[in-house]
Formats: structure tokens, C-alpha cells, sequence
């Protein structure tokens, strides 16, 4: 297990986390820009200090501020994934995988960075220089070079961010088979949750230092704590009062107009949050005959086309965003300055008390 | 964009003069005597004197600059400590230093009766007109161009690149020396080629610190100013061998920075 406990401040940002990772468990830290994800990171590998706090590993102390302890980076055998990747451009990639195997004995170290690499299909390559590699090759032998210090922890700085979208889902495979393997903890951050809830078993949400909300990505995006959560997960945040309403149903007057109704309970400021693809959109004037009880006239002021999906921008008095079947959004014929009904359920409606 | 056609002449004018003025005189020292001349000049006794002492000095020089002044700027680009700024303004300070006012410093501070004259006479060593003397001054005067350039080659680097080393076991020596060093090693090269350049030409602070002892402190710029009022053709070979070895260093610092000698290196 992995178990950090750690306060210390960057700048103007007072960071204050504790986070525990399982044995083969992988754990998220996602977070916005500047929230303190990848200090914590290098608070775990040694690479920065802390003001106080713990990190432990497997039962070994590595960091310890009240006993003095503090483990130099090369002592706490972490496979760090680095989100530039860091290869070494005046080594060949064997020697790079080679770099970290210092329990090996020399004439056995190209065969064991051989069979490394080729787990990563870069076998062929062994005695090029990385300069020469895509960024997803890049990620392999920077995954492999990792791997082959036997760590005891995974630490992985925004994996997938340097990677163009095509090279994505191959690399997520490829990491989630490893982590599978590898049998050791994994904490990741990403400022994207898509690829936290892609990668990771459980996340926790860090904003301005603190994390705010953990749990397994479904239960952060069908529960979120906050206003902030729900807008990182995706959601569509409208801000509103809350009252009781008929049949125990809650009712928010929208700020700048508009009414919704919610199967959760609040009362006065809340943050209502509902996922875009839980929206429907029906062309303005229709009757409105289904059973979703919000409704909320909008305007069309962008159509983003996402694979088979549509995602299409409303102006209302607070935006909104709704997510279609690219054969959904054919159909209404939609583009910008179309007047639209946007529709849900008041079960999918999410009431989060300010 | 005919409006500034005039505008491209004035630039294509100033560099022509630019380019002129600075290469003239250098084409002028391998045509005023010709190379038949030149050659059988250098069979003068002191003139090959001259050059291996120079030599064999700059390259002492560049060994000690190069092993102090290694470590000495690692330290400089990497860590941040008090008094860092004040560091990199003192080690630059030789580069604006006259070198004459170079000389009669380290007259001062490690000649008989200076500052650590004592202490370097009961080391046993003699500086002052002795070639030991020819390479404390040379690596004075040449040291701060590798330090700087160094500093910079290493100030460069990815930190990730060394903080990878560090968590795949590298303690901070190895990842210097496996690292550090070979990902910086073209500006290193650079910053060596230009320190042995300096020293190369190294006239003021050698002539007021150790003198001009034919075989033993007369390096060959100063061979070249003694040759100067009797035998000018004598001179103008001495210059030309030092116009050729300087050339060479230029073209190894291009070479070894990767870039183009020949044809359009804007890119």
C-alpha cells in the first residue's frame, strides 16, 4: 500500500492531501490546472520535499517530517512516468530500459531490456535513440523503462496527455493491462476526468490543494458533492434557489429565469448539475408530450460533431450543453440560431446545496 | 514591396563593409608574403618554440578549466542558493577585466610579496616567469567563457531528464556524469572551444604576469609582437599558423552545436 499524508505550500497554493492506494489498485488525482497534482507526485518519488507529512510504501517510511526522514528519490525503487516522458536522448533505447536495473548483472541487463521492450513492440527499435519516436513509442519505452526497476509503486504523470487522440486508446489499453500486472499501487493524476475514470479504479478530486470528493468515477459522476465536482466531471452546472414543490418533488428557480424540478432534496442555493447526454432537445413549439418534467427554451449556438455523437452548445439564460446521436441531431436539422426545448427528467437532475 | 527596396540595399551595404573590414586582414596575412615565404619563416627555432609552448599551455589550462569549471557550473544551473547571483556576476567578472589589469592582479595576489605570495613560495611553486605563471594566467582570463557557456548548456536541459535518473536509482554524481554531461556536451564543446580560443590569444595578461622568456613564457602571440619590429615576414607566419588553429576551433564549436557552415543555417 501507498500512503501519503502530506501538507506543504507552492507558491500561493496551500497543498493538504492524504490519499491511501492498494496493492493493484489505481488511483486517480484529478484536478484542474494548478491544483497541486503533479507537487504531490514528486513529494512521493523524493523529488520535492514537504512541509510536513508521510509517505509510506509497502511498510517502508520514506518520508517522515516529525522523525526526520526523508528517503533520496533513487532509494524509493518508484517507477515514475514523467509526462514528457524523459527519455534520455544520448542513450539507445535498451539503455535506457537498462538505466534503472542496478540489482542485474551486466551481461544480462540488453536480454532483460530486450524482453521489456518487446512487451511494448519496441524490440525492433532497441538500438535507435529516442529521438527518433512518436509520442506514443515515446510513452512505451518510457513505460518500459519504468517497469524495469521492479517498483514497488507506479506513479504516473499525466499519461495520456501528450499522446494525439488516435494514439490514446491504445496507450489507455496498454496501461491498464500493466497496472493489471504490475501488482503494485498506482496513483495517477490527470486534469482530465475522462482519462481518470478511464485508468483509474477509484478518483479523488483535488481543487486548490485539497481533494474534495473520492470514489469510484461512477459514483463522483452521478454523485457529485459540489458544484465544482459535477462541472469536472462533465456535467452541466446551472445555479439556482431551491424550494419544496409539489408531489415531494424539489423546485429551483433558475438565476436569469427558468424552472426545474429534481427528485433530490435542497433547500435555498444550489448548484443543479445534469449530465449533457441526459438532455434531450425537441424543436421549439412542439408539445412536449413525454414524461421529463424540465424544460428549458434555448437557442442552438454550436454543433460539435463527436464520432457518432453531437454535441451541441445552448444559449440560455445559463448555458447549457446536451448530447446527441449524430442521427438525433441530423433529424432537428440543428445549427446555430435554431430555437430549441431542451428536456430531462427530474430523476437525472442532480441538487447540490452552496 | 518596392518601398523597401532602398531599405534591403542599406542592409546588403552594411554587412558588405561589415564582412570586408573583418575579413581583410586576415586574407591579408596569408597574401602579403606569400606561402613559399611564410613556410620557410617558421623554420626559426624560436618561432616552433613559441607555438609548442602554446600548446602545451592552453592545453594544461583547458584540462583545469574544464575539470573545475565542470562542477563548478552544475552547481551554478542547478541549485539555487544565497549569494548564487553574486557567484555568476564574479565568475564573469575576468571577461570585462583588461587583461594587462588581469596580470597585475595575479601579480598581487600570488606574485612574490602578494596577497598569497607566501603561501604559494612555500608550495614550492614558482608562477612569476615560468610557464606555470603562462597557465594561471591563461586560465583566468579563458576560464569564464566555458563556465558561462557551460552554465547555460546546463541550464537548458529537461530537470525531468535528471529527476528520471534520480528515481531510476542515479544518485546525483551518477546523473551528472551520465546525464548531465553527455545531454549538455554540445554547448560544453562550444564553451571549451571558446575558452581555448581566448587562451589562444591570450597576450596581456601573460606579458605582465610571467613575461616573454623565448622557450619559456613567450607564447606565440607574444613571439609575434618581438618579431614584429625586426622581422615582419616572421610575424605574418606566426599569425597565419594562429589564424589557421583559430579557424579550426570555430569550425569544431559549429560542427559540434550542429550547425550549418555552409549554405542558408537561419533554420
Amino acid at each position: 500500500m501507498l500512503a501519503l499524508d502530506v501538507r506543504t505550500t507552492v507558491g500561493a497554493l496551500g497543498l493538504d492531501v492524504r490519499v491511501e492506494v492498494e496493492a493493484g489498485e489505481c488511483l486517480a488525482v484529478a484536478g484542474p490546472s494548478g491544483a497541486g497534482k503533479t507537487t504531490l507526485l514528486r513529494i512521493a518519488a523524493g523529488l520535492r520535499g514537504a512541509d510536513r507529512g508521510r509517505v509510506e510504501c509497502g511498510g517502508e517510511v520514506w518520508l517522515d517530517t516529525a522523525s526526520g526522514v526523508s528517503l533520496a528519490p533513487e532509494r524509493r525503487r518508484v517507477g515514475y512516468l514523467f509526462q514528457d516522458y524523459a527519455l534520455f536522448a544520448n542513450l539507445s533505447l535498451w539503455r535506457n530500459v537498462a538505466f534503472g536495473m542496478d540489482g542485474v548483472p551486466r551481461a544480462q541487463r540488453r536480454e532483460r531490456a530486450l524482453a521489456l521492450l518487446d512487451r511494448f513492440a519496441m524490440a525492433a527499435r532497441a538500438d535507435s535513440r529516442p529521438g527518433a519516436l512518436s509520442g506514443g513509442e515515446r510513452q512505451r519505452v518510457a513505460l518500459a523503462r519504468a517497469l524495469a526497476r521492479r517498483p514497488r509503486a507506479l506513479l504516473l504523470d499525466e499519461p495520456l496527455s501528450a499522446l494525439d487522440s488516435r494514439t490514446r486508446a491504445g496507450a489507455a489499453r496498454e496501461l491498464m493491462a500493466l497496472m493489471g500486472e504490475a501488482e503494485v499501487p498506482a496513483l495517477l493524476v490527470t486534469h482530465d476526468f475522462g482519462e481518470a475514470a478511464l485508468l483509474a479504479d477509484r478518483v479523488a478530486v483535488i481543487d486548490e490543494g485539497r481533494v474534495v470528493q473520492a470514489g469510484t468515477p461512477a459514483d463522483l459522476a452521478g454523485a457529485p458533492a459540489s458544484a465544482f465536482v459535477a462541472d469536472f466531471t462533465g456535467a452541466v452546472v446551472l445555479h439556482g434557489v431551491a424550494r419544496h414543490g409539489d408531489g415531494g418533488l424539489t423546485e429551483v428557480q433558475l438565476d436569469g429565469g427558468g424552472r426545474v424540478t429534481s427528485t433530490d432534496t435542497a433547500e435555498g442555493r444550489v448548484a443543479v448539475s445534469v449530465h449533457p447526454w441526459e438532455i434531450e432537445l425537441e424543436p421549439a413549439g412542439a408539445a412536449g408530450a413525454g414524461s421529463a418534467r424540465n424544460r428549458v427554451a434555448a437557442t442552438v449556438a454550436a454543433v460539435t460533431p463527436l464520432g457518432n455523437r453531437t454535441r451541441v452548445a445552448l444559449l440560455a439564460p445559463q448555458p447549457l450543453t446536451a448530447e446527441l446521436s449524430r442521427a438525433a441531431a441530423d433529424q432537428l436539422a440543428l445549427g446555430a440560431g435554431v430555437a430549441v426545448v431542451a428536456v430531462w427528467k427530474a430523476t437525472a437532475t442532480r441538487l447540490v446545496s452552496l | 514591396m518596392t518601398g523597401g527596396r532602398w531599405f534591403t540595399a542599406v542592409l546588403v551595404a552594411s554587412l558588405g563593409v561589415a564582412m570586408v573590414f573583418l575579413t581583410m586582414p586576415l586574407v591579408a596575412i596569408f597574401v602579403d608574403a606569400g606561402p613559399g615565404e611564410l613556410i620557410s619563416s617558421l623554420d626559426d627555432p624560436g618561432a616552433l618554440a613559441a607555438l609548442r609552448l602554446s600548446l602545451e599551455t592552453t592545453a594544461i589550462a583547458l584540462a583545469l578549466i574544464l575539470v573545475i569549471g565542470t562542477p563548478a557550473a552544475w552547481l551554478l544551473a542547478t541549485r539555487s542558493f544565497p549569494g548564487r547571483s553574486l557567484a555568476i556576476t564574479l565568475v564573469e567578472l575576468p571577461l570585462v577585466v583588461p587583461p594587462a589589469v588581469a596580470g597585475i592582479g595575479l601579480l598581487a595576489a600570488v606574485g612574490p610579496g602578494g596577497l598569497l605570495g607566501d603561501a604559494v613560495a612555500s608550495a614550492g611553486l614558482e608562477l612569476v616567469f615560468q610557464t606555470t605563471g603562462v597557465v594561471v594566467a591563461l586560465t583566468f582570463v579563458a576560464s569564464p567563457f566555458y563556465i558561462r557557456q557551460a552554465q547555460a548548456a546546463f541550464g537548458a536541459l529537461e530537470p525531468s531528464l535528471m529527476e528520471a535518473s534520480r528515481t531510476l536509482g542515479a544518485g546525483e554524481a551518477r546523473t551528472f556524469a551520465r546525464i548531465a554531461v553527455p545531454n549538455a556536451l554540445p554547448g560544453l564543446l562550444a564553451g571549451a572551444a571558446l575558452a581555448w580560443g581566448r587562451a589562444l590569444g591570450e597576450f596581456g595578461a601573460t606579458l605582465v604576469f610571467a613575461g616573454s622568456l623565448g622557450g619559456v613564457t613567450q607564447t606565440a602571440p607574444l613571439a609575434i609582437y618581438e618579431r614584429l619590429a625586426g622581422d615582419f615576414t616572421a610575424a605574418l607566419a606566426l599569425s597565419a599558423v594562429l589564424v589557421a588553429a583559430s579557424a579550426a576551433i570555430l569550425l569544431g564549436v559549429k560542427l559540434a552545436s550542429g550547425v550549418r557552415v555552409l549554405g542558408d543555417a537561419r533554420a
